[in-house]
This record gives C-alpha cells, sequence and structure tokens, in this order.
C-alpha cells in the first residue's frame, strides 16, 4: 500500500519535472498567460467603450428618431459579427485585412475579440438602457434637463447597475473565447499548453495545468464583478 | 399665464382629445375630473409638451409653446410636474434627487442648492431623510419629495397627474395636505385627481372632461359637485361621489 501511494508520487514528480521544469517549459505557460491577458484585457476595454457607443447610437434611434444612418451601420454591424464565429473573424482579420500589413500579432487579437465583445456589450447595454422606466426619462426632462443631460445623469447610471451581472459575464465568456487565438500562431495560455503536450506527448498535466488557471482567473474576475455590484446596490438597502 | 387653443391630440387614429380651449390665469387652482380614458392625463402631459400636440396652440407666458423655435427645457424649467409614480431616481440620495436639476443647469451653486433642498426638507418635516434612498421611503413620503423636488425649480406652475392615485389610502391625506398649503401659498396649480374632498376644498375652478373635450367648467366647485349642467357629468358624479 505504501509502496504504491510512493511509487505513484514518483512518477507525479517525474511527470511534473517533464512538463513544467525540464528545459524550463513553465514559460510557455507564463508567456501565454500574459499574453492572455493582455488581450483580454485589450479587448475588454476596446469591447466596452465600442460597445457602449453602438447601444448609445441605438437607443437615441429608438427612443428619438435621430442618428438613423449610424443606427443602419449599427444593425449591419451586429448582425455580421453575431452571426459569424469569432474564429474566422479572427483569421479574416489576421490573414486577409492585415495580410500585407506588419502589425504585432497580438495587437490583430485585441482588434478581433474587442470588436467581436462590442456587439454583445452593445446589446446588453442596449437592454439595461431600454429596462429603464420611461417615467424616469419623463422626469429628468420635466425638471428641464435635456436629453442628454437626463441620459447621463438618471438613465445611465441606473442601467450600467442593472446590466453589471450580464457585463461580468461576457468578460469570462471573452477571457476563455482568447483561447482561439492559436489559430493565427499566436502563443496564448491554451496554446502554450499544447506546445508542452507536443513537447512531452503527454496531455494530462499540461492541460489541467491550463485549465486551473483559466478557473482561478475566472473566480478573481467573478469576486471582482460581486464586490462592484454590491458598492453599486448601496441605493437599493431597506 | 396659460393660453390653450383648439388643442388636439391623436395617437394613430385614436382621437384621444379633441379641442379644447381654455385660460389657466396666475393663482388658479384647476382642478381636472373626468372618467379614465376621458384624455385629462394627455391634456395635462400637452402643457409640459411631455406629450406633443397634434394642432391647437399653447401659450404660456406670454410664449407660444408648441412652435418649433420654442425652448422646451426653458419652458419645463418654469413648469413644475409630479407623477402618479413619483418617478423619484432610484440611484440618488433624496436631497441629491432635489438639488440634481438646479445644480446640473447650474441655476444655483451646490451649497445654494442644497440650502434650499433642506430648507423644503425641513418645511414637509422630512429633513431627517436627506442623505437615505428613495426606496427607503413610504409611498406618500416618496410623493412629497417629488412635488418639493418640482418646488425646488421655483416653477410658475404646478402640474399635478393623478398625485394620489398610486398611494395607499392612509397616506393620501399627508400628500394632499402639502397640496393644500401649496394652495395657500399662491402656487399655481393644475391637476387630475380623483379626490373629489379636495377638489371642493381647494379648487377655485373644475374642468370636466369627457371624450378628449371639457364637457363642463365651473368656476365654483361647490355648486358644480352640488349640481351638474352637463349629463355626462351627473352620471360620473353620481358613480364617484
Amino acid at each position: 500500500m505504501l509502496d504504491s501511494i510512493a511509487a505513484w508520487f514518483a512518477d507525479f514528480g517525474s511527470s511534473f519535472y517533464d512538463n513544467f521544469i525540464k528545459d524550463y517549459r513553465w514559460k510557455y505557460l507564463t508567456t501565454g498567460l500574459t499574453n492572455t491577458l493582455l488581450i483580454t484585457l485589450g479587448a475588454l476595454i476596446l469591447g466596452i467603450v465600442l460597445g457602449f457607443l453602438i447601444a448609445v447610437v441605438r437607443t437615441t434611434h429608438d427612443k428619438t428618431g435621430r442618428l438613423g444612418f449610424l443606427n443602419v451601420i449599427a444593425k449591419l454591424y451586429l448582425t455580421i459579427i453575431r452571426g459569424t464565429p469569432v474564429v474566422v473573424q479572427l483569421m479574416i482579420i489576421y490573414f486577409v485585412i492585415f495580410a500585407a500589413v506588419d502589425i504585432n500579432i497580438i495587437l490583430v487579437a485585441i482588434i478581433s475579440f474587442g470588436l467581436n465583445s462590442a456587439a454583445y456589450v452593445a446589446e446588453i447595454f442596449r437592454s439595461g438602457i431600454m429596462s429603464i422606466d420611461p417615467g424616469q426619462m419623463e422626469a429628468g426632462r420635466s425638471l428641464g434637463l435635456n436629453y442628454t443631460q437626463t441620459t447621463w445623469k438618471i438613465i445611465m447610471p441606473q442601467a450600467v447597475k442593472n446590466v453589471l451581472p450580464a457585463l461580468g459575464n461576457e468578460m469570462i465568456t471573452l477571457l476563455k473565447e482568447t483561447s482561439v487565438a492559436g489559430y493565427i500562431g499566436l502563443q496564448d495560455l491554451t496554446k502554450g499548453g499544447d506546445i508542452i503536450r507536443s513537447r512531452t506527448y503527454e496531455a494530462f498535466l499540461p492541460l489541467i495545468a491550463v485549465a486551473i488557471i483559466y478557473l482561478v482567473m475566472v473566480l478573481i474576475l467573478q469576486y471582482a464583478v460581486n464586490c462592484l455590484e454590491r458598492r453599486l446596490r448601496q441605493s437599493d438597502r431597506n | 399665464m396659460i393660453e390653450i387653443n383648439g388643442l388636439t391630440k391623436s395617437f394613430g387614429s385614436l382621437d384621444v382629445l379633441r379641442g379644447i380651449t381654455t385660460t389657466i390665469s396666475k393663482g388658479d387652482k384647476v382642478v381636472i375630473i373626468g372618467p379614465s380614458g376621458s384624455g385629462k392625463s394627455t391634456f395635462l402631459r400637452c402643457l409640459n409638451l411631455l406629450e406633443t400636440p397634434t394642432a391647437g396652440e399653447i401659450w404660456f407666458e406670454g410664449e407660444q409653446i408648441n412652435a418649433p423655435k420654442c425652448n422646451v427645457d426653458l419652458l419645463r424649467r418654469k413648469m413644475g410636474m409630479v407623477f402618479q409614480h413619483f418617478n423619484l431616481f432610484p440611484h440618488l440620495t433624496i436631497l441629491q434627487n432635489i438639488t440634481l436639476a438646479p445644480i446640473t443647469l447650474k441655476l444655483k451653486t451646490k451649497a445654494e442648492a442644497e440650502a434650499r433642498a433642506m430648507d423644503l426638507l425641513k418645511r414637509i418635516g422630512l429633513a431627517d431623510k436627506a442623505k437615505t434612498y428613495p426606496a427607503m421611503l413610504s409611498g406618500g413620503q416618496k410623493q412629497r419629495i417629488a412635488i418639493v423636488r418640482a418646488l425646488a425649480m421655483d416653477p410658475d406652475v404646478m402640474l399635478f397627474d393623478e398625485p394620489t392615485s398610486a398611494l395607499d389610502p392612509e397616506m393620501v391625506g399627508e400628500v394632499l395636505q402639502l397640496m393644500k398649503e401649496l394652495a395657500d401659498d399662491g402656487m399655481t396649480m393644475v391637476c387630475v385627481t380623483h379626490e373629489m374632498g379636495f377638489a371642493k376644498e381647494v379648487a377655485n375652478r373644475v374642468l370636466f372632461m369627457d371624450e378628449g373635450v371639457i364637457m363642463e367648467e365651473s368656476r365654483s366647485p361647490a355648486e358644480f359637485f352640488a349640481n351638474p349642467q352637463n349629463p355626462r357629468a351627473r352620471e360620473f358624479l353620481s358613480k364617484v361621489l
């Protein structure tokens, strides 16, 4: 009994050594993790900014009838982005649009995932804005505030608070979606684990390690969103 | 102060207002009554252009407000509005609810606006609620805050759209009391309500509306309630009184 446990630990030890220590293989994971984080953060910022603008265009059009041209563009954009897989978008942007341009591959990934995320973020923000009682807009306007002032001071703060859970969900999705970045030869976390596997011909440890790292990142993200939500829920307390 | 001339409003093929002409003078306390669907709320909402009239003219302090060149935002500063469902801003404290518009529109500094808000809150006995959020108040308290929020803009006229209809019965009194005090202070008021007691006691004019027109107008509410001339008004009053 003791012998078999000792043998298992010895096996695990040598396997761990082969996969992570030997030839500095752990660096595949750390480099990959850095790239994954860079892409996620960049895409997140791009997605939220662009998505927010699209949502403002769409709701302003729905409520006031203005911005017709921009609204058509926005709708077309949402249709194309949501109607095609993110991997295909990523490859088109890298191999077609930037084919002849010497551009940092991480930047390409940030643009691709950011443009993709923006479409989903736009719909999240739009649903948040539309969910606010029309009486709030009327109350703001009846006090003499104009449409823009009412939108920024009254509608947006409530809308953002309402969509925070959905937005957190989108962040988690985005983080995990970046795992297809390997398709354009970018060495992200998933690709890093895969390289180790191709070196050691062992699938278990590298893939489990990659999975655990993703899981930990998601848990941290979830915790951060929960903290933010609690802060913004202040006004609901009875 | 407000002159309404041939005002009509249609939603698609539905004619809600079918030609309303009346004048509201400074200091008037006008109560509008009528069955539901008679167009009384729509009429009130046309006065500050929350609904855009289909045809007709509305003049306020010498300016035609439904003309294209009229600045709606400037107009609304002078017309306070109180809604059936209060429409307080749930993400802001009571104090911020009251000071938001004066500060955002740069009519007052933050300190001035807060001082004025605290004065108003003291007057209605809710000064201790200044730092709390609307979710913590009762319906009656919310509506009184909503009235105070409108007053903080120093309006020339106050529009009330069924201010007590969403309240529990025991909270109606406190809101009506505040409205009576406003009336005693000489505020010009236009009030859509189902509170006939309030109409009798406070109004100097009663408009009875049905089917999108003013069916009967009385400058003597006591007489109107005792002896309405219009058969529709008689029928309506026999049901509600």
